[in-house]
């Protein structure tokens, strides 16, 4: 294989790790908005199961949690992992398009999942974090110029939560990147994966290595997106 | 008539009293300075008028309007406690701009939040808007502030911040303007500007209610002063008769204490 078709090869489980990158991020953030609501309820039986989820969450590895979401829900249903809802979803898929490879669908939506749990609760205490750092005064001044709650926090405190928040927000983000390669761990067909596949069939060790290329690549361009945000959001001081 | 009258406000945090019985009238066009020690309530008492605590005892009637009632929840309603705040203004110790927000858009903001609420603001929008912007401008250039509009928070001194909160407080055209020690916050050189700003609001007829250590200034701009110590009015009375004849032995001790040098 020469060195075209490799990087054809890689690019398109590169696709995928930017497909699982994308929709944890744009799933992750509303969801992460809602929790951080969530875990700063006056209501202790609200806030307290919150902060628990968020405690487990955070502290089992993301590559333990792809596994939980994997097997727990047949695990439950029949006490037999070998049928597996998410492959039975694969196997499903790949039958009825006729396709002589395995689909991989059903457990990338497994890793979604996953995914986007992991990083809602990491973003939900970056929310929670940025919003608890807004003096009361900000709210203060709102309300006696007579403004609502949602007005006070959308056209007042929002923006300067975001100017807060950016640069822990392009650390998680970044991170999100490289935890793409976990998926692996369930096969979907990543770019890590692929790299492995050539390895194992074609005995090529550097595609492994040339992967990283698209990360930096990848990173590199989130970097100067990131930073020119962070730039916009520089014209006042919050 | 009076315009304000504030009955009998009580107000605990947690097992601490902060007020207790606190009653006065202000007329309008009056201007009553609160002085006295730190803890002594005035912060506390200016906050319940701007509804920003709530009493647990007592009145608040403005223009024969019952804004609030201890004894009758109905005056807490969300919805009416927002339309009842637009009658004070509150002008913070720390100024509390928004700093994403010019010193015009900052006076506008509120202004413009609620001309979105008419019904009629859709057809009219621009109209509505230049009117807004007008108005702001006009009270930015009382200020002082003509070629400081479009500057943010941050880019301007203490004493101009200020008195952009002064032109924000005023935009929303309230009976009573309240000022929280407005110039505590402030380099002395920097006092002046604003303590002369509010001396021009009280020749223009506004009411207002100042909390403030300036002991000169409530002498010389204040119709009446308000001594507070503990949570309690220890005295009311003119300029005059607080600091000249000052009859409780507290004023006293605090009005020795906050004149030697």
């Amino acid at each position: 294989m020469d060195f075209w078709t490799i990087t054809g090869l890689l690019l398109q489980g590169f696709g995928i790790t930017c497909l699982l990158f994308a929709l944890t991020l744009l799933l992750a953030i509303p969801l992460g908005l809602a929790l951080s609501f969530l875990s700063m309820s006056k209501f202790k039986f609200i806030k307290a199961p919150v902060k628990i989820f968020i405690w487990i969450i955070r502290g089992i590895p993301l590559m333990l949690f792809i596994f939980v979401i994997y097997y727990l829900p047949s695990l439950l249903a029949d006490g037999n992992a070998g049928a597996n809802i998410f492959n039975s979803i694969d196997l499903q898929m790949t039958i009825a398009a006729g396709s002589t490879e395995l689909l991989w669908q059903g457990r990338f939506l497994a890793v979604l999942i996953a995914f986007v749990i992991n990083y809602a609760c990491y973003f939900s205490e970056i929310f929670r974090g940025g919003i608890e750092s807004i003096p009361q005064g900000q709210y203060e001044a709102g309300y006696v110029l007579g403004l609502t709650k949602n007005q006070v926090f959308f056209k007042i405190v929002l923006k300067q939560v975001v100017k807060r928040i950016v640069p822990a927000l392009s650390n998680e983000i970044i991170t999100l990147v490289k935890d793409t390669a976990l998926a692996n761990a369930i096969a979907i067909p990543e770019i890590i994966h692929c790299a492995k596949m050539m390895a194992s069939s074609q005995a090529l060790i550097w595609p492994i290595f040339y992967t990283a290329a698209f990360y930096l690549l990848f990173v590199g361009l989130l970097t100067v997106l990131l930073g020119k945000v962070e730039k916009k959001l520089s014209y006042f001081k919050a | 008539m009076a315009l304000l009258e504030v009955n009998h406000i009580e107000k605990h945090f947690g097992s601490t009293r902060v007020l207790e019985d606190i009653g006065f009238t202000l007329e309008k066009g009056e201007v009553v300075a609160i002085i006295g020690s730190s803890g002594s309530g005035k912060t506390t008492l200016l906050r319940c008028l701007n509804f920003l605590e709530t009493p647990d005892q007592g009145q608040i009637i403005l223009n024969d309007e019952v804004l609030f009632d201890a004894e009758d929840p109905a005056t807490l309603d969300k919805k009416e406690v927002r339309k009842k705040r637009l009658h004070f203004g509150l002008v913070f110790q720390n100024f509390n701009l928004f700093p994403q927000y010019t010193a015009l858009e900052n006076v506008m903001l509120a202004k413009e939040l609620l001309a979105k609420e008419k019904p009629d603001y859709k057809e009219n929008r621009k109209e509505i808007h230049q009117q807004i912007e007008a108005q702001a401008k006009g009270l930015l250039c009382r200020m002082g502030l003509e070629d400081r509009m479009y500057n943010y928070p941050q880019q301007l001194s203490g004493g101009q911040q200020q008195r952009v909160s002064i032109a924000r407080a005023l935009a929303m055209d309230p009976d009573i303007l309240c000022f929280d020690e407005p110039t505590s916050a402030l380099d002395p050189e920097l006092t002046g500007e604003v303590l002369k700003v509010i001396k021009e609001l009280k020749d223009t007829g506004s009411t207002m209610i100042v909390v403030t250590h300036e002991m000169e200034f409530a002498r010389h701009v204040a119709d009446k002063i308000i001594f507070m110590a503990d949570g309690i009015i220890e005295e009311v009375g003119t300029p005059e008769e607080v600091f000249e004849h000052p009859k409780s032995a507290k004023t006293c001790a605090f009005l020795q204490k906050s004149t030697e040098i």
